[in-house]
């Protein structure tokens, strides 16, 4: 029998709307445990480089975890990989809600997609009964819309539904996938599913996932329950509020935005407002917010309150969670009435939350600097908000200068030209990330924004606090029920670490260790992404209830997988290395993978070639960032070794490149 | 002229307005109904539903009562602060009108028994799971009547006697105790 995960997956080849299921290999589950693990497997084996995104060969392939669907607390995520429009590498988006572990209950891990319907389409997963079922009727209609529709006619109100809206039918690079209060929004994954001429994905599932060793596993579940209770009584002290406790930043809960509003950047990330946060605007947004929120909300099995449901007078209900609060605001400038309420129409439309701001922001500075012209805005209103509005309209319908917009603020740069790429100053590896700019480098950052593979900082960081604390009483105090490091050197790092002098950044915490600091946080997010384990019990916040000690049990009592921290610390480094093999088969290297210019105002060239080398051999990488074949062959990917070899990325006789390529080339 | 008689009523509370919709109580009951205990999970086994419409704001964590063999001959739909419910709601019942509170195998009925078990629980799981505090467990001693209620069988039987008379009536008991025993 099967443990945890059902052993079976579902294929769907929507070119010729074939249905079959598919019973997995277990050792794959040794080895490369579920959700990202074995996603990556399947790309690796299954998408060649050769494929583009658009192409009807790519795979969108919807990961259950290998605990989704178990009484583990929190574990409900849906991983999506596919090859991003936007970046051209892997896109690995997830997203929590209740669909992973619907699809758990109906007998599958994983719904993977290929080839492209002519028709628009949506799939109806009902325990064994699978249909492609026509969507023509809901063509052009809202991502929350159509999971109403979907629910009614199927007369299923416990399906669960995962949908596109006009942005994801129009392949829009920053489109998402959204699913009642979480969406999976980064890399335009939703493109990729437009493309397929896939408007939804509904399941409804009634069979049993089964516990290895019952009791054992309870108890676990029940330890962090306790610990959840225990840390939501007792906040981290000594931090910010929104980093002193579990979850994702509880920006629903909050009504105190001081930290972002004059930390983040507002505008195209360009503009700090020091004294923005006064008794007026305190005042005003929390009667907004108080009169448009109706409820905190949760995902399935969890306790945490990090969504709500949105009431704005005049328009639908949604749903909403974490800094999508702010970032339609700050970008325009504006108020918090109006970024709740255009998030409204920019959720139906199914759009990133971080990245369709930004990409609106960089549009008019663009205007404003007369790069893009009267010409390109023809009808373009001129009150600053209604032009946020126009501005969505036409990138979600493509139409006009929404059609260059649509691709992000990269490609519109390199097909707007003019110099326009100067505006397109705050993406790394072409995706758009927090409208964030600071001071001082800081390493442990550095090395996370530039080599982080999903292309955004909160899906790397955490567990390290972000800054060091004032006294040295403040870190003995913190360290002393600090039991989730993986080893007492962390302790050490943090104690050390002062605000300013010889111990503090960018010198140290020293590169040896910022490269263990940032391997230490990086592995925990793998590991979530792979369980289904929501990162705001485990890898994104300080002190979490799950952790590298725990994470074994919960394996394998849960799975039946014999496993020691050891051994989860190797598989995570096998598909995390697989991650990076992918890519570096689609063109990725070292040059791609640098922090915006203009990141921090105080840069350190040699710092960052030293931290950049360093942390190369660490994970076991060449110089360009390519895993050594010695690396590789340690982690069991002999076969990816064969094919870099095959391909001329690594030659027989060393580990350096036989020819350097880059990513940069045109979508066809 | 009853016996008084101590009796334990077992109460949970449920407060809609905190339920934040996660279904943990669903996770917990089915695994602490599965068989060999918590050894599998399918919320659709479980004794304890939400009815959820986020974007209605609904959220009514629902226990699954007595089976019904037949079902009702009408049905109820509540609006309650402008927000309408579905049909039946509110009913605890195990019944053919729906799916609800059945064995998704056999359809057999199922029903809430507040997690009995030896050793006992220190209250159901599903309330311990419930961080949000939506269900709150209560105990009380109630002093009851044990009544013999023998006015109440002297009338039911005298209507019998007047319909189908004493003889017919008592020749009907005295076959059909023959039968229960035989």
């Amino acid at each position: 029998m099967r443990y945890a995960e059902t052993g079976f997956n579902l294929e769907v080849d929507l070119s010729r709307g074939n249905i079959e299921r598919v019973a997995t290999d277990p050792r794959d589950t040794e080895l490369y445990l579920g959700g990202l693990g074995t996603n990556a497997k399947i790309l690796w084996d299954r998408v060649p480089p050769e494929v583009e995104p658009f192409s009807p060969d790519n795979l969108l392939i919807f990961g259950a975890g290998l605990l989704c669907g178990t009484p583990a607390t929190g574990c409900n995520r849906t991983i999506v990989s596919t090859i991003s429009p936007q970046t051209l590498l892997m896109a690995f988006s997830m997203m929590g809600g209740f669909w992973a572990p619907e699809l758990k209950y109906a007998g599958y891990d994983k719904v993977i997609i290929r080839g492209k319907s002519p028709d628009l389409v949506y799939l109806w997963i009902n325990n064994d009964k699978v249909e492609i079922r026509d969507a023509s009727h809901l063509r052009g209609k809202g991502a929350g819309e159509t999971a109403e529709l979907i629910r009614q006619e199927l007369k299923e109100p416990k399906a669960q539904v995962a949908a596109i809206g006009l942005a994801g039918e129009n392949r829009v690079y920053f489109a998402s996938i959204e699913q009642g209060r979480s969406s999976a929004s980064r890399g335009g994954i939703g493109a990729v599913m437009g493309d397929k001429g896939l408007k939804a994905v509904a399941v409804r599932g009634t069979k049993d996932i089964n516990i290895a060793r019952p009791a054992e596993f309870m108890e676990l579940c029940s330890e962090v329950l306790k610990y959840i209770k225990f840390r939501n009584e007792n906040p981290v002290p000594g931090v910010m509020p929104i980093l002193a406790g579990l979850g994702s930043p509880q920006e629903m809960a909050v009504h105190d935005e001081k930290w972002h509003t004059e930390n983040f950047m507002w505008g195209n990330s360009r503009t700090r407002r020091k004294d923005f946060w006064n008794q007026e605007v305190a005042q005003k947004w929390t009667e907004t917010l108080d009169k448009m929120r109706t409820r905190l909300i949760s995902c399935y099995n969890c306790p945490m309150k990090c969504g709500a449901t949105i009431s704005a007078p005049g328009l639908p209900t949604y749903m909403m969670k974490c800094f999508s609060k702010l970032t339609y605001t700050m970008a325009a400038m504006s108020d918090l009435d109006f970024g709740l309420r255009i998030a409204q129409r920019a959720t139906e439309y199914g759009v990133d939350g971080f990245s369709a701001p930004q990409v609106m922001a960089f549009g008019l500075e663009l205007y404003e600097a007369g790069i893009l012209t009267d010409q390109d805005m023809a009808g373009m209103p001129s009150v600053n908000e209604e032009r946020f509005y126009w501005l969505l309209d036409r990138i979600v319908r493509r139409e006009g200068i929404g059609d260059v917009l649509a691709n992000g603020t990269h490609w519109a740069a390199q097909q707007i030209g003019k110099g326009a790429d100067a505006y397109a100053h705050n993406n790394i590896k072409k995706h758009e990330q927090l409208p964030l700019k600071l001071s001082m480098l800081n390493p442990i950052y550095f090395l996370m924004y530039a080599t982080g593979e999903k292309i955004n900082i909160t899906q790397i960081e955490g567990q390290f606090p972000q800054a060091p604390f004032a006294t040295r009483e403040e870190r003995e105090a913190f360290v002393k029920d600090w039991f989730q490091v993986p080893d007492e050197k962390f302790k050490h790092y943090l104690l050390d670490w002062e605000p300013r002098g010889e111990k503090s950044i960018p010198y140290y915490p020293t590169v040896e260790m910022s490269c263990h600091i940032v391997d230490w946080q990086e592995r925990m997010h793998y590991i979530d992404d792979a369980l289904g384990m929501c990162s705001g019990l485990s890898s994104f916040p300080l002190k979490p209830p799950y952790h590298i000690h725990n994470y074994p049990k919960f394996i394998s009592a849960g799975a039946g997988i014999d496993m020691d921290e050891a051994k989860l610390t190797q598989a995570a480094k096998r598909y995390r290395t697989l991650v990076r093999a992918i890519n570096i088969r689609r063109g990725m290297r070292r040059a791609d993978e640098k922090p915006p210019e203009n990141h921090w105002k105080k840069r350190f060239p040699e710092l960052e070639k030293e931290l950049l080398d360093t942390y190369y051999e660490f994970k076991g990488w060449n110089s360009q960032g390519i895993p050594t074949k010695a690396s590789l062959h340690e982690f069991g990917l002999d076969y990816v070794a064969e094919d870099f070899v095959k391909r001329g990325i690594l030659t027989d006789s060393e580990d350096e490149p036989s020819e350097k390529t880059s990513v940069e080339k045109e979508l066809k | 002229m009853g016996e008084k008689k101590k009796k334990i009523v077992k109460t949970i509370r449920v407060d809609v307005d905190k339920c934040n919709g996660c279904r943990a109580c669903e996770v917990a009951c089915s695994a602490f109904h599965a068989a060999p205990q918590y050894s599998s999970n399918n919320p659709a086994r479980s004794r304890i539903r939400v009815i959820r419409d986020p974007l209605k704001d609904i959220y009514v964590p629902v226990y699954a009562g007595e089976h019904a063999k037949s079902e009702c001959m009408g049905r109820d739909k509540y609006t309650i602060d402008g927000k309408e419910y579905d049909e039946c709601a509110f009913c605890r019942a195990s019944c053919p009108s729906r799916d609800l509170f059945k064995e998704p195998d056999s359809g057999l009925p199922l029903k809430c028994d507040m997690c009995e078990s030896d050793p006992a629980l220190s209250e159901p799981l599903c309330v311990q799971w419930c961080l949000a505090d939506a269900l709150i467990y209560e105990e009380r001693e109630e002093e009851v009547e044990e009544e013999v209620k023998a006015e109440e069988l002297e009338t039911g039987l005298e209507s019998l006697v007047n319909k189908y008379g004493m003889d017919k009536l008592m020749e009907t008991v005295a076959r059909m105790s023959i039968s229960k025993k035989g």
